[in-house]
């Protein structure tokens, strides 16, 4: 078991990477370790703790901009902004109960380097869309900084881009500012019931091309839910406008509340409407939101235990399957084919993610560039050594 | 302003790098002679100018790609040019450098309404993409002032915003995907019609690169739906600080207005001389806040606008009642620029981004600062994501002038940084702002940049003399000294 150092301040993080450097010790970087079992398996020399480095160091929310230490809790960032009615609106997903962990032990720079999105992905982007500016150490030893504290920048690179999603793999970051949104007053959701996949998917992207802006479109089995979120009079509106647009799929309808909708969503994001049993592995298939059917349908007629509920439109799978030795990603990956779109292996024992890429292969031209870009900033390849695959 | 010096060596090879182009790209796409080359000797920040050192206007990918691997191969720079509106000098030509114009891929390929997505060609312009899509009722949300013009492949290069960012984002969260062509030759493909890509986020990275990192050759762009309606509130205040007040104000309660945008008194007086848009010209701080969505939502909005800006003392509230009044509000802002053109032979136009909190501090700043260089300056800007517009205001024949121009837009920006803000918010960093990149970043944060820059274009031949103020050599970058000196283990709690 490899043991485990704990920065307390950015000197310090600094300091643990130039040891680290010097010894050639290669870092296992978590903030809370919620999402350690996704990706590919990592074998480190030294655990390097990301939670010492916790608290707000600037919130005004008329800026919409927060700034953290990185490794903040996620569920006190949640908290402080909703003293003051905002949001983020990226809706970070909480995978711990996916993944066999407790719920609420994430970061916030967990969800920013997993670039996570919940069902608000569609309307307001991902973590990518949210991350303004952060400080971080390389893998050189140096602190360094990229982007700001304000809604516009065009500065230099945009590096907060390649950060989110990287996993960890290119920087240890020591404080973030994440754009924040007002929270709706309302949110809403009209139910229709009873669609197979297909129509559901049409129903979806009909609602999704109307000027209801709908802000979040779910389909599980026999229920597809789309969101409406705002100001009362304007829900009222909108929930009537999708009515009278949908009506011709002459299904039934039903409407949820406010309580109930946040309830609603709030599963929808943590991926709990997944009927995924214990020993299943879990896909993540992002495509075009009316080639998600289709793809289901192609691992079904391999696979007929697969177990699947969309997000996004249709354009995110979320995809159970019966235990393997491979999690059956051939034919995962062969069933996105050629609609464009890739597939991330999300949960599977430690073996099978050893196995088979996580990750979605790239073309060689991408992936020699993904290398360089990784080497740019991690030349002695010290943080997660292998964890993108 | 200071280019890198021309390599006499690749000058002293023009002739042989005019035919292997003719080689690559047959027939017209190839200009050499001087008359047909000057319409491209600079772009829109045009007090610098320089010829390239040779024209090619390709039409295919293959060309696209033939010519960087000779260009990688024969060491030979180039700079990528959509349609030359930049402000920042980005896409100004090199002496000794091919300028590689995207101008011929004007075509939209594919337009998908049930996926929300267009996949058009890098020189379609940004506003020929909600052209193309309006009679269904769709549009492409980023709209720069220049969107009559501007190219979408530069648009993903300086990652362009306009006046509907505030609420619909910039260019970066309106992208799906992009083709691009590496100074290898080689062709990559980032996304496409679904969402985050996978990986390392190249789409992101690429998205404001000022063409320093690769070609885009095609970009699959985010439609959204028009919204229902939109109304826009005219907002006058006695003071500055009134309407800067108002702009956070609207902000805390809740509200993202589509557009938030404000003008000093100087901008209104110029704008309702040229266009006659109604402007209250006693008012030293006007705001345009425009609401857009669903009619009952707009409605119960504009209310609360307007009783915000009663509450910060407000002398002018108008509401447009119809689109035709709509329109007319914005148009004296939409002509601003040119209505400062009227009362000025030139003006230069910063950039600067600040926190909201900080724009009363900023303006009065700026006051006291044209008064130091003896230069007029007059402000219209997005007020409701900080983003600046100081528009100076100078005679570019006269020598003297353009250097105190120069001067006074250098502490313009030093002052966004000071107050925690940042040089360039939408236009880019180019030749502009290059010389000013130390003022907002280390030498290890302008490092690290750079080694990204060598891990796509090794040997700087992309976009040279660009944003940054001092280029190192890729192996001496990538150099890393670790001292043998065992470092002992820092003071940190470990178990
Ligand atoms: C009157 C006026 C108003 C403006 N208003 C705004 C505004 O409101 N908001 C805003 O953000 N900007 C604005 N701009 C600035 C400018 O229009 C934008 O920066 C625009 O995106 C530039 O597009 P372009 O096609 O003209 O690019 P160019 O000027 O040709 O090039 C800009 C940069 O992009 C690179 N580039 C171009 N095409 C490619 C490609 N295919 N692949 C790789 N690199 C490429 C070039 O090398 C250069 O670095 C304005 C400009 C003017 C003149």
């Amino acid at each position: 078991m490899a043991s485990t150092i704990k920065p307390r301040d950015a000197k310090e993080l600094r300091q643990a990477v130039e040891w680290a450097l010097n010894e050639g010790t290669t870092l296992d970087v978590r903030g809370s370790g919620a999402k350690l079992a996704l990706g590919k398996p990592m074998v480190c020399d030294q655990v390097l703790d990301l939670s010492g480095l916790s608290g707000v160091i600037d919130y005004a929310p008329e800026e919409l901009v927060v700034t953290l230490r990185a490794g903040t809790p996620l569920k006190d960032v949640e908290a402080l902004l909703a003293q003051r009615n905002q949001m983020l609106a990226f809706e970070p997903p909480d995978l711990g109960p996916l993944l066999g962990r407790p719920a609420g032990e994430g970061t916030l720079v967990g969800a920013v380097m997993g670039n996570l999105a919940g069902p608000r992905r569609l309307s307001a982007g991902a973590a990518r869309d949210h991350l303004l500016g952060f400080n971080g150490v390389n893998g050189r030893g140096e602190s360094f900084k990229s982007g700001g504290k304000v809604m516009k920048n065009v500065t230099g690179y945009d590096l907060s881009k390649i950060i989110a999603g990287s996993w960890g793999t290119l920087a240890v970051l020591d404080e973030v500012s994440v754009k924040v949104l007002p929270a709706p007053d309302q949110t809403r959701t009209l139910l229709l019931l009873g669609l197979a996949d297909e129509a559901a998917v049409k129903a979806m992207c009909v609602a999704m091309g109307s000027p209801h802006e709908v802000s979040g479109a779910a389909h599980l089995p026999g229920k597809t839910a789309l969101r409406i979120e705002g100001v009362a009079p304007s829900v009222e509106a909108r929930l009537r406008g999708l009515r009278e647009l949908l009506a011709d799929s002459g299904t039934r309808m039903e409407e949820l509340g406010t309580l109930e909708s946040r309830t609603f969503w709030r599963e929808v994001r943590d991926v709990a409407p997944l009927k995924a049993a214990a020993n299943d592995v879990v896909w993540k298939i992002s495509c075009p939101p009316t080639e998600g059917p289709a793809i289901v349908a192609r691992v079904r007629v391999e696979c007929r235990a697969a177990e699947a509920f969309y997000d996004w439109s249709g354009g995110m799978i979320w995809l159970a399957l019966p235990a393997s030795a491979d999690a059956d990603h051939v034919l995962v990956r062969g069933a996105i084919g050629a609609s464009g779109g890739h597939a991330t292996l999300i949960r599977a024992p430690e073996a099978v993610r050893a196995a088979v890429p996580v990750f979605q292969p790239q073309s060689p031209a991408l992936a020699a560039l993904s290398a360089r870009v990784k080497e740019s900033f991690d030349p002695k390849a010290l943080f997660n050594p292998g964890r993108m695959g | 302003m200071q280019m890198p010096p021309l390599d006499p060596a690749i000058l002293s090879r023009r002739s042989e790098i005019v035919s292997a182009l003719q080689a690559i790209v047959p027939g017209e796409g190839v200009i050499d002679d001087l008359d047909g080359m000057r319409p491209y000797e600079c772009d829109a920040l045009s007090a610098y100018r320089q010829m390239p050192l040779v024209v090619v206007l390709p039409e295919t990918v293959a060309q696209v790609s033939a010519i960087l691997r000779y260009c990688q191969d024969n060491k030979v720079k180039v700079v990528p040019r959509g349609a030359g509106t930049s402000l920042s000098g980005g896409s100004m030509p090199v002496g000794d450098a091919i300028l590689l114009g995207l101008g011929k891929f004007n075509r939209v390929l594919e337009i998908d309404y049930a996926n929300r997505c267009a996949r058009v060609q890098p020189g379609v312009t940004n506003l020929g993409i909600t052209k193309a899509v309006e009679h269904e009722g769709f549009y492409y949300a980023p709209d720069p002032s220049s969107q009559i013009a501007c190219s979408i492949g530069g648009n993903v290069a300086e990652n362009s915003g306009g006046v509907h960012c505030l609420k619909y984002g910039l260019t970066t969260n309106n992208l799906l995907g992009i083709e691009m062509v590496l100074m290898t030759g080689e062709v990559v493909r980032l996304g496409g019609k679904h969402l985050d890509a996978g990986g390392y986020d190249m789409l992101g990275l690429m998205t404001g690169s000022e063409g320093l990192l690769g070609v885009v050759t095609e970009v699959t762009v985010r439609l959204l739906r028009k919204p229902a309606t939109a109304r826009a509130v005219l907002l006058g205040f006695p003071t500055e600080a009134g309407a800067a007040d108002c702009v956070a104000a609207v902000i805390a309660s809740g509200i993202i207005p589509g557009g938030m945008e404000m003008m000093d008194k100087d901008a209104v007086k110029c704008a309702e001389a040229y266009v006659g848009a109604g402007y209250p010209l006693d008012a030293e701080g006007l705001l345009i806040v425009e609401l857009d969505g669903p009619s009952v939502e707009v409605d119960h909005l504009v209310d609360r606008v307007a009783e915000i800006a009663r509450g910060r003392g407000a002398t002018t509230v108008r509401v447009s009642n119809d689109e035709q009044e709509r329109v007319l509000f914005w148009a004296g802002r939409k002509a601003a620029f040119p209505a400062v053109g009227q009362i000025s032979p030139d003006y230069m136009c910063l950039d600067g981004s600040v926190p909201r909190g900080k724009l009363v501090e900023v303006l009065g700043e700026m006051r006291r600062m044209s008064k130091q260089h003896g230069l007029r300056v007059v402000n219209v800007f997005h007020a409701g994501d900080g983003n600046l517009h100081p528009l100076i205001l100078f005679d570019a024949n006269n020598p003297d002038e353009l250097r105190r121009c120069e001067e006074f837009g250098a502490d313009i920006l030093r002052l966004c940084v000071r107050v925690g803000g940042v040089l360039t918010g939408e236009h880019g960093v180019g030749i502009e702002k290059r010389d000013l990149m130390g003022e907002q970043f280390t030498e290890i944060d302008l490092d690290q940049q750079m080694r990204v820059k060598c891990a796509f274009d090794p040997d700087h031949l992309l976009n040279p003399g660009k944003v940054f103020p001092k280029l190192r050599r890729c192996a001496e970058l990538g150099r890393l000294i670790v001292t043998q000196n065992k470092i002992p283990f820092p003071d940190i709690p470990r178990f």
